[in-house]
């Protein structure tokens, strides 16, 4: 076992562990509860150190265990250039994020809590980036929805962070479920879900028919994470978050995850029309529409958001390129943008929180105030801007000179040189802006705060990552070298190309395209400044906020008025719709072709004839008498012995034995029952409605009826060969019905009588346990014929059960119907006797019963444990073990046994709940 | 014979229909118990009508299919249970309403 196959599961784990820390934490100081944070991402960064010379060397440590294999889904973990990039990144900033949002939050923010939402959310992302199983992958990616929501959802009491929060959930949870769909998709073509698989089937993949619909769905998902057009507008109302939220899930992660994905699946997708089309086409428009709209915004985390959008389309362009170089510029620029974009934001916390506000019509002049921050500011604004010697410069050049080298366009192909342009113009000017607007331009107007210079260690952060931009910057062949060739060589499938990565390559197009930005950039500022008015400037009234929020309002409101029509909130009616739908979905099915053999048709004979008759006529009563309600009851009773004898003449006499007792028991109970209510159904149904009602069970009747005749009428294949061979020699049994219910379908009987004994205490929990009324109380209503037969008739009754259930399991019978035996017989005595007589008699509280009639079950089941063997294996194999002994009985009977006692317990709970209701105790309402 | 259990199966259908959307819980109780016999019946005949032949091993040459019949053993049991729950509700909605109208309220209220 090596290092990795521990450390990366740990790595995963962590934050998700460690996210307890800050929670434990939360009454301690800020200080205390920052380190508790902080030592999460320090943990990991000490985790990988060990990891990375092995990486860099080319290899790819990987982990798995099985989780769900049956689907496919196994906690793979790999760590391979793309994905130490990542992993280094997410943890670093993240650092770096703690550290300032220690001093950004205030006295009244609740610290710990923004920490564990913090540490769970850099969880999910590492399992993003470190998922070698395109579902574990999805897991993670689904996570990294939910924890962003409570992170920008943090100022839970201000209405924009809610619907910001919210729009970023609906977005990305629904770009999440494309990406479900996408990942099954890919995953059925490649046969396998592990990515490292996968990425090696690129060929195979692309000429599958359902590339193209795989690629649609992954890609929706990438593009609404990483906030394409037109799915951006949640990124700018997620800017209502805290400062560092933005920061973090703006610059290194969240929006990063959608480029990850594009980029993991490179090897695999990249290479078709459709994929430099699609993604190529997205991106493009992204990167021209985001520069361009960032210039219009007032708010500073307004122009960063659109900046970010921007940023992100050029990325995305890059990689729908598909060349090598533009691989290689893509992670250049992923780890450039990460930077400088990271500290952009720090500073627009820093202005807001030392100002009290981020609106740049309002700031100006702060250059007086605070040197130092507008320094950092400045430099990292540059870096945006594209300027030299600046880490932003270097990739925004290699993508100038990608974008001269794309052949596919053919003729047209100046456009995206000429859109690269126009989009680093404008770029320029929201940076030139970004300065200007915030450092110089006059004199702060109307400020909240007086402006001031942050706290020492808020600085810190900023600091650090400009201090990167420059040191790339300068040094790129030094710094970034060794990790650029890594990670593009991840995205490509292939050791990185040559290229060269330095700040001068002479005279060339793509220089001539930085100065025309840099120059045109300013000049387009400067200009909407003095002649456009900017600061004047109102957004138009159609943007993707507008439109989501109209649909969103739109679609409440439909549902809202379709509720409204169809829930009326008559169960009657209700039931009428259900019943027409089900009908029409029944009839639907007519429409598959029938099959034509016939089988042969057995002979009419009298006593079926004779019962057909019985069961109309009793049936007619029920329905044409059914509001005088003792008859209707009386004739139910007889339509139900006509079904146990129709199951008695087709050789089922289990079913016959178990209807019979039920049909008895349930008459009691409905007899029970017809006391509380009233003993006539008013006729109040419209005659219209009634023959509605009449249509519907009609079309029922007909539907069911002609069902069962094609049935019955056409051969059919059983799959019970095997119970009927097996039942003897494996169950132990040759009543097979019998043996399939305790042994070789014995799981289902235990779900259903845990079922039945749910339903048993749900009686008592609406009726109420009830107090026995005194015996003196209904002593007078006893029959003296009732209760002397009872007397004569309980033991044997008893007994029968008893029988019943012992031949059970070789000759009808069983737990289910001795049960059933039992408990009638035991209310015949309730009956005869009454409930006060009854009660100081039977001693024992049915609730035990049923307790302990499942606890024998369960046992039972967990006893096969002990032989090694699955849940509810039968013993009767082998019964000859040397420890017991020959045991002649399976033990399916002792299953069967707490089968009997938890049918009896129910019974007898059931009908001596609804009996004892009758008497004082109870409730408090007198029965009608 | 088939014909007659088909048919059979259908009367008990459209009278289990007709009696649930009636308005009063004691009726729609009724309903319950008519759908339960249509179904089981449905159910257990999908296995083969034949007639002296239990799957009962040794009991005779043939045996009638086991499975449909322990599927149908435990929906009566359960179907017990869910009309003794049905009832139990319907008693405790008339104390607490005032009313066995299945809506919880008389018509026209």
């Amino acid at each position: 076992m090596s290092f990795a196959d521990i450390a990366l599961p740990v790595i995963v784990a962590l934050p998700f562990v460690g996210a307890v820390l800050p929670a434990l934490t939360a009454r301690a100081s800020a200080n205390v509860i920052a380190w508790a944070a902080a030592a999460v991402p320090l943990a990991i960064l000490a985790l990988l150190a060990p990891m990375l010379p092995e990486v860099f060397a080319g290899n790819a440590p990987r982990v798995s265990f099985a989780w769900l294999p049956a689907l496919g889904l196994n906690v793979s973990l790999r760590l391979d250039g793309l994905a130490m990039l990542f992993a280094l990144l997410i943890p670093a900033i993240g650092l770096l994020i703690i550290l300032y949002a220690r001093y950004y939050l205030s006295a009244s923010d609740p610290m710990g809590r923004f920490f564990v939402a913090l540490l769970l959310f850099m969880g999910a992302m590492m399992g993003i980036v470190l998922s070698d199983n395109l579902l574990l992958l999805v897991v993670f990616w689904e996570l990294t929805s939910l924890t962003s929501f409570l992170l920008i959802g943090y100022w839970s009491d201000r209405t924009d962070s809610r619907e910001g929060a919210r729009m970023a959930l609906a977005v990305t949870g629904t770009g999440g479920l494309a990406l479900l769909g996408g990942a099954l998709l890919l995953g059925h073509i490649a046969g396998t879900y592990e990515i490292s698989e996968i990425l090696g089937m690129g060929e195979l993949i692309r000429s599958s028919d359902l590339y193209l619909p795989a690629l649609l769905l992954i890609l929706a998902g990438a593009f609404t994470k990483s906030a394409q057009f037109p799915f951006h507008f949640w990124l700018p109302a997620a800017m209502a978050a805290p400062t560092p939220v933005s920061a973090y899930l703006h610059s290194a992660t969240m929006v990063k995850a959608g480029l990850f994905l594009v980029a993991r699946l490179h090897p695999a997708l990249a290479g078709s029309d459709a994929w430099f089309f699609l993604v190529g086409g997205f991106g493009l428009v992204t990167l021209v529409f985001g520069a361009y709209a960032a210039m219009f915004k007032h708010d500073l985390k307004g122009l960063l958001a659109y900046s970010t959008i921007s940023h992100l389309g050029l990325i995305m362009l890059l990689l729908g390129m598909g060349t090598e170089l533009a691989a290689v510029a893509a992670v250049f620029h992923i780890i450039n943008h990460a930077t400088f974009k990271a500290s952009l934001f720090m500073a627009a916390g820093i202005i807001d929180h030392e100002t009290g506000s981020r609106d740049m019509r309002r700031l100006g002049g702060l250059w007086k105030f605070m040197p130092y921050t507008a320094v950092l500011a400045i430099i990292a604004a540059a870096s945006m801007a594209g300027v030299p010697l600046l880490n932003g410069f270097l990739s925004k050049e290699m993508f100038f000179a990608e974008a001269l080298h794309v052949q596919k366009l053919g003729a047209v192909g100046w456009i995206l040189p000429l859109a690269a342009t126009a989009a680093g113009v404008f770029s320029v000017a929201y940076s030139v802006r970004f300065i200007h607007d915030v450092f110089f331009h006059g004199e702060p107007k109307n400020l909240p705060k007086k402006p001031h210079e942050p706290p020492r260690w808020m600085r810190i952060p900023v600091e650090l990552l400009v201090a990167i931009c420059l040191l790339v910057g300068i040094l790129p062949q030094m710094t970034v070298r060794p990790m650029l060739d890594v990670a593009a060589g991840a995205v490509l499938g292939s050791p990185a190309p040559a290229y060269s990565l330095a700040i001068w390559h002479g005279f060339n197009l793509p220089l001539l395209m930085s100065v025309v930005a840099l120059a045109g950039g300013t000049a387009v500022y400067f200009s909407l400044q003095k002649l456009y008015r900017l600061h004047l400037h109102e957004g138009g009234p159609w943007t993707g906020h507008r439109i989501f929020h109209e649909l969103h309002t739109w679609l409440l409101r439909s549902s809202a008025a379709a509720n409204a029509r169809l829930a009326n909130g008559s169960l009657q009616r209700y039931v009428a719709v259900l019943v027409s739908v089900s009908l029409v979905v029944g009839f639907a099915a007519f429409a598959e072709p029938i099959d034509p053999h016939q089988a042969v048709l057995m002979p009419l004979t009298a006593p079926a004839a004779a019962g057909w008759m019985v069961l109309l006529v009793a049936t007619a009563v029920v329905v044409a008498k059914h509001r005088d309600r003792f008859t209707a009851l009386v004739a139910t009773g007889a339509v139900g012995l006509m079904v146990s004898a129709i199951f008695a003449y087709f050789s089922a006499p289990d079913l016959a034995l178990t209807q019979l007792v039920v049909e008895t028991a349930s008459v009691i109970l409905l007899v029970l029952v017809l006391r509380f209510l009233p003993q006539r159904s008013p006729l109040e149904t419209l005659p219209r409605k009634r023959m509605r009602d009449i249509g519907l069970a009609a079309l029922a009747g007909l539907g069911t009826g002609a069902a069962a005749w094609w049935l019955l009428t056409r051969p059919h294949a059983s799959i019970s060969d095997y119970f009927l061979a097996n039942s003897a020699p494996l169950g132990g049994g040759t009543n097979v019905v019998n043996v399939i219910l305790v042994d070789f379908r014995g799981f289902d009987t235990l779900g259903e009588v845990t079922v039945l004994a749910l339903a048993a205490l749900g009686v008592v929990a609406m009726l109420g346990a009830g107090v026995a009324p005194r015996e003196g109380a209904s002593a007078a209503r006893r029959s003296v014929m009732l209760s002397k037969s009872a007397q004569i008739l309980l033991p044997a009754a008893m007994l029968t059960a008893l029988y019943i259930f012992l031949r059970g399991h070789n000759l009808p019978g069983g737990g289910f119907i001795a049960g059933l035996v039992a408990g009638a017989s035991g209310v015949l005595l309730y009956v005869a006797n009454g409930i006060a007589w009854s009660e100081t008699r039977i001693r024992f509280a049915y609730r035990s019963l049923i307790g302990g009639g499942l606890g024998i079950a369960f046992l039972t089941g967990a006893g096969s444990w002990l032989f090694g063997m699955p849940f509810l294996t039968s013993t009767y194999d082998y019964a000859h073990l040397p420890v017991i002994g020959k045991v002649p009985l399976a033990s399916a009977v002792a299953f069967d046994l707490g089968i009997f006692l938890t049918v009896v317990g129910v019974v007898m709970l059931m009908l001596s709940t609804l009996g004892r209701f009758s008497g004082d105790g109870g409730k408090q309402w007198k029965p009608s | 014979m088939e014909a007659l259990v088909a048919s059979a199966i259908g009367i008990l259908f459209a009278a289990g229909v007709y009696l649930l959307l009636r308005g009063r819980t004691f009726p729609v109780a009724l309903g319950l118990t008519f759908l339960s016999y249509g179904v089981n019946l449905m159910i257990f005949v999908a296995g083969g009508m034949l007639l002296d032949a239990p799957p009962i091993i040794g009991s005779g040459e043939t045996y009638t299919d086991p499975l449909p019949q322990a599927l149908v053993l435990t929906a009566i049991v359960i179907g017990f249970g869910m009309i003794a729950f049905f009832l139990a509700l319907a008693v405790a909605a008339h104390g607490d309403l005032g009313t066995d109208h299945v809506d919880g309220r008389e018509q026209g209220r």
